[in-house]
């Protein structure tokens, strides 16, 4: 598949069906986009495990930090990438070892081997892209912050159960 | 299953942003008249302060009907995100107070809106920022005018009142070159007749309060971010890459990619400096949007009609309109505004100035009052209003000279206009 863009039916797929993402490279740091997405993604229901050598043992938001993919012991469905290009290509191999169904890196991260390799072992690849901020184009939220989520609708948005200013993504 | 191709600029005008209500299922854009937004709870509220969830907490700063408006804007300018503001000026002063520091510098093209020409010579002196001016019409102006303190370049498309096609895709050029942000004030081409992201602008102002809104019913502006400056590797503007003081030290350039630079307008120079639109007026604007296409080519059509009219009248001396062939813009219209080169021009009376009085006394369907960008063609002598101050050696300086008048083409029967202007042309 191309890399350059995805669908939104493409992107809806893949956080609609998945629900634990495993972070590498996520920070402990407050103010770390990491951080922020994490946060955001626990808070639409999802399970973030963060994976980082440097913190092992330690938490961030309530969760374990794990030194690798390998240490953790529940099942992964998306491995997203925080760290740079380069390091994608191990991390790629080390999620196809653990059975992971999506390989996904963020914003600014891209590694067309990585894609490659992960396609091949039959997982599905994200690159370049925050699940944060995707999350928050398809269920309208972002547009609260005037961004162009560069989608239109006719049909009401779903809220969460919880709260009032929460949205949640439809499945197609 | 196949996606549909991403919707077309009429669709857009008419949809993006715009949902049916989520908690009535109102299909228009509801008026959220509100100051403010209860939380969910003491963590929710946590969380929105420290811009981590997306949420309202406060008009001043996002309310749910502007961020229908400003969403609708940012698609039909093709840019990442917008943000709306109480008025054109309210929008150009957040611009430049994120992204200028007391002693930096700016280029602006000479030809500007004198309102705006206003702003960058009194108001934004008082906040240590200096506009040093260049020839809108040559581009190598810009290049020339250059210094290390300049942090952006700032320009019309269409420049008001004089009917001057900018050369963008040139000034852009040198904008990058330099390193610095391109803003354009697209207000008299819209994004209908001319999208200057596509020729290198990197932020994009209109005041909504014309052609966007178009019934001359509401103050508003707008800033668009077209998401394609680097602000962390260029490391001059501090407010986008250093560590925000008021937001637990989150940089913004960081934390917000290629839409921070609005956000960076909205949480710091809009929270700070307070000029947010009301949501009333965030509601008339969104419902002009709605047929903004339609109308604008009306007014194009009508325009062009009234200038060949007017260009062989023996009254009439001149007529500055970028539409006619031969004018000294035409071919740069033919490349920036393919559809029409807007309904507002000036045009010059061999009577001078007692017949520009003459004409807007006449009037009768013309509305004689400074503002542009109606459904009402509206006409104005600048010499003896606007400009009624200066000598008249400094009118004809600043392009209002005695003998000119400016038109705002409206988009009633065409006949109709030139009717009433052949009439009050008998008594100039
Ligand atoms: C080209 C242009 N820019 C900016 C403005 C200022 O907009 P506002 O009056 O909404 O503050 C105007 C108003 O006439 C204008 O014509």
């Amino acid at each position: 598949m191309k890399h350059d863009q995805y669908s939104d039916r493409y992107i809806r797929r893949l956080l609609t069906t998945h629900k634990t993402f495993a972070f590498v490279g996520a920070s402990p740091k407050k103010i770390r986009p990491s951080y922020f997405a994490m946060k955001y993604l626990q808070d639409k229901g999802f399970r973030v495990i963060p994976v980082n050598p440097g913190h092992s043992g330690k938490e961030i938001l309530g969760e374990t930090v794990y030194a690798s993919l390998a240490d953790i012991a529940e099942a992964v469905d998306v491995v997203d990438i925080f760290r740079n290009s380069e390091a994608a290509l191990e991390i790629a191999k080390e999620a196809i070892e653990i059975g992971a169904k999506v390989v996904w890196m963020q914003l600014g991260v891209r590694n067309d081997d990585a894609a490659r390799l992960a396609e091949e072992a039959g997982l599905e690849v994200v690159m370049n892209r925050c699940p944060k901020i995707e999350y928050g184009r398809l269920s309208g939220e972002i547009g609260w912050a005037g961004v162009n989520s560069r989608t239109i609708s006719s049909r009401r948005p779903m809220l969460a159960s919880k709260g009032i200013q929460h949205r949640v993504i439809r499945g197609d | 299953m196949t996606e549909p191709p991403y919707p077309a600029f009429n669709t857009l005008a008419i949809h993006a942003g715009a949902q049916p209500d989520p908690a009535t299922g109102a299909r228009a854009t509801p008026i959220y008249q509100t100051s403010s937004y209860v939380f969910d709870d003491v963590e929710h509220a946590a969380s929105l302060f420290a811009l981590e969830a997306f949420g309202n907490v406060y008009t001043r700063i996002t309310n749910p009907t502007q961020a229908v408006l400003e969403e609708r804007v940012a698609a039909l300018e093709d840019g990442t995100a917008a943000l709306a503001t109480a008025s054109g000026h309210a929008a150009q002063s957040i611009v430049f107070h994120t992204l200028l520091e007391p002693g930096d510098h700016f280029l602006a093209g000479r030809q500007l809106y004198g309102g705006s020409v206003n702003q960058f010579n009194h108001a934004f002196k008082k906040f240590d920022w200096h506009v040093i001016w260049a020839d809108a019409t040559k581009p190598e102006s810009f290049e020339a005018a250059l210094n290390d303190k300049v942090k952006a370049i700032f320009i019309e498309s269409l420049a008001n009142p004089g009917g001057v096609v900018v050369d963008i895709e040139a000034i852009a050029k040198i904008a990058k070159k330099a390193g610095v942000p391109l803003i354009v004030d697209n207000t008299l081409a819209t994004p209908y007749l001319c999208r200057p992201k596509e020729h290198g602008a990197n932020i994009i102002v209109h005041s909504l309060t014309k052609f966007l809104g178009g019934q001359g019913n509401s103050l508003g502006g707008i800033i668009v971010d077209c998401g394609t400056f680097d602000w962390l590797a260029s490391g001059k503007y501090p407010t986008l890459s250093e560590p925000c003081p008021s937001y637990n030290g989150i940089r913004m350039a960081e934390t917000f990619g290629d839409f921070s630079f609005s956000i960076a307008c909205r949480m710091l120079g809009l929270r700070d400096l307070g000029p947010c639109i009301s949501p009333f007026n965030a509601f008339l604007i969104l419902n002009g949007i709605e047929t903004l296409p339609l109308r604008m080519q009306r007014h194009c059509d009508n325009a062009l009609s009234v200038a060949e009219w007017l260009d062989s009248h023996d009254k009439v001396d001149w007529v500055s309109y970028a539409g006619l062939k031969g004018n000294a813009y035409n071919k740069l219209a033919g490349k920036y505004l393919p559809r029409g080169a807007g309904s507002v021009f000036t045009f010059g009376l061999k009577g001078g100035y007692d017949s520009g009085v003459a004409l807007v006394s006449n009037v009768n369907l013309f509305s004689h009052l400074a503002n542009i960008g109606d459904t009402r063609s509206l006409i104005i002598h600048p010499a003896s209003t606007t400009h009624s101050q200066l000598t008249s050696d400094e009118r004809k300086a600043a392009g209002a000279g005695d003998d000119v008048v400016r038109l705002s083409i409206g988009i009633e029967d065409k006949d109709d206009i030139i009717a009433d202007l052949e009439q009050a042309l008998e008594q100039a």
